[in-house]
């Protein structure tokens, strides 16, 4: 290479949580460590999520779910990547995920889980240390 | 490494072979002069607009109202927005995208961020090539929205074939529609957020400037700039409301008679002469600048040179031209 690649993260509030703070600040804190943060706002569905993903080329989605709809959507999301053949992209989610839901998740192929008080350093080399390429 | 699968997979309208184009040239210079090498007789067909204002004046709003008329034409459109890098930490916000949510499911509309990487001028070094790419990929329409700009960010210029400068009430008098830079060299301006106070001041205020050079009769001495002044469009001025969508089949109307302008005066042909120009002198500029670098930090002879300019016996303007000397490029 003969520049350095930068590490280009989507962040994403999926379905119908208008909560952002938290997703701002994640947005922010990746920032502040030298990636490229996409956000694309609120209520979006998982074609929208999965048209970004195609077109930014992001190294990770970053998914911020308040709502508990996160059982119903992450799935969704992940069979549609799938499908559009992106596996070389890291997926995690995290907001209030209660801990029965992680190994549901888990064995859909998401990440992370971080919730409220998590240390932004901790968010930022999660992210620098699960990247897939 | 071999692209030649991408750039297969590219002419035959995949877009996630787009992205991952884009995300090569955007990284790798190397790569970029590859993949455009392969892709170049391919491009040419777009057109190119650029969308430039200041930050907040709602660039990425406008293009999404825009959009939606030309997926209604059922033209194919690509989309670079480019959001400025941090030059502290190197990271970059890149939030262009909220606001043209409305275009996400279309599926002839290829939407891609940018981060402009320390690169002044309004544009990232890549874009040209995104553009290309985008060209390539068989985009009818391809829009291109700088960072937030001031006054000076003019690359915008050399890369589009029609420029709209989006204006905001209250923002600047008639003092900054007179000065020099972007205002000189718009094709369409566009006065957004016409619904707040101050909107039709901001369109006299510009209809004066561009009055003001309508009626300069001086004759410059170099007869390219005379030509090029008589055949000059009068620039089009038009206020919008991005809200509620108020005028753009106009502003729509306004970009086809540009363009229309642009092939039966013959500038587009000027047009393109001048973006090629100026493109190669960007590449040659990066490509010299790595060179002399390398020189500069690796041949014993420059620790020599410091030493002279340090002892006062040479001065900084000698000491470029021995390295000129040095490099062979006198």
């Amino acid at each position: 290479m003969t520049e350095n690649r930068k590490i280009k993260v989507l962040v994403c509030k999926p379905g119908l949580d208008g909560h952002d703070r938290g997703a701002k600040v994640i947005a922010r804190a990746l920032r502040d460590a030298g990636m490229e943060v996409i956000y694309t706002g609120l209520h979006q569905t998982p074609d929208m999520i999965v048209q970004t993903v195609l077109q930014e080329d992001p190294d990770a989605v970053v998914l911020s779910m308040l709502s508990g709809a996160h059982k119903a959507l992450c799935p969704v999301i992940m069979e549609k990547l799938k499908k559009n053949e992106i596996d070389d992209v890291l997926v995690s989610v995290g907001g209030i995920i209660p801990d029965e839901d992680k190994p549901f998740l888990e064995e859909h192929g998401l990440k992370g889980f971080y919730g409220p008080g998590t240390e932004l350093k901790t968010i930022v080399e999660f992210v620098k240390n699960n990247l897939k390429r | 490494m071999d692209y030649s699968d991408l750039i297969e997979k590219l002419l035959n309208g995949n877009s996630r072979a787009v992205a991952r184009l884009i995300t090569l040239v955007e990284n790798d210079i190397e790569a970029a002069e590859n993949i455009i090498n392969a892709i170049y007789s391919h491009t040419g067909k777009a057109y190119i607009l650029g969308i430039t204002g200041a930050p907040g004046s709602g660039k990425s709003t406008f293009i999404s109202n825009l959009t939606k008329i030309f997926a209604k034409e059922g033209k194919k459109i690509g989309i670079i927005c480019v959001d400025p890098t941090s030059p502290i930490t190197g990271g970059a916000i890149l939030g262009d995208r909220i606001r043209m949510k409305e275009n996400f499911s279309l599926k002839d509309v290829f939407i891609r961020s940018m981060a402009n990487r320390g690169q002044l001028g309004g544009l990232a070094r890549a874009t040209e090539d995104a553009v290309k790419i985008l060209d390539a990929y068989g985009c009818d329409i391809i829009i291109v929205e700088t960072v937030g700009v001031g006054q000076s960010e003019v690359d915008i210029f050399k890369s589009a074939q029609t420029v709209i400068v989006l204006l905001v009430p209250g923002l600047g008098d008639d003092i900054q529609a007179i000065k020099a830079g972007i205002m000189e060299i718009t094709d369409i301006f566009v006065v957004n957020k016409m619904d707040l106070a101050g909107a039709d001041k901001k369109i006299a205020d510009v209809m004066q400037m561009l009055e003001l050079r309508m009626n300069y009769k001086y004759e410059y001495d170099n007869l390219e700039v005379n030509n090029l002044l008589k055949s000059k469009w009068s620039p089009e001025i038009i206020k919008v409301n991005s809200v509620t969508g108020e005028n753009f089949e106009k502003v729509s109307e306004l970009i086809n008679k540009h363009r229309e302008f642009l092939k039966e005066s013959g500038v587009l042909v000027n047009y393109q002469k001048n973006r090629i120009k100026s493109e190669t002198l960007q590449i040659l500029k990066h490509k010299i600048t790595q060179k002399v670098e390398g020189l500069i930090n690796s041949n014993p002879t420059i620790d020599e040179y410091i030493r002279l300019v340090m002892d006062k016996s040479l001065d900084p303007y000698s000491m470029a031209n021995l390295i000129i000397k040095l490099l062979g490029i006198e």
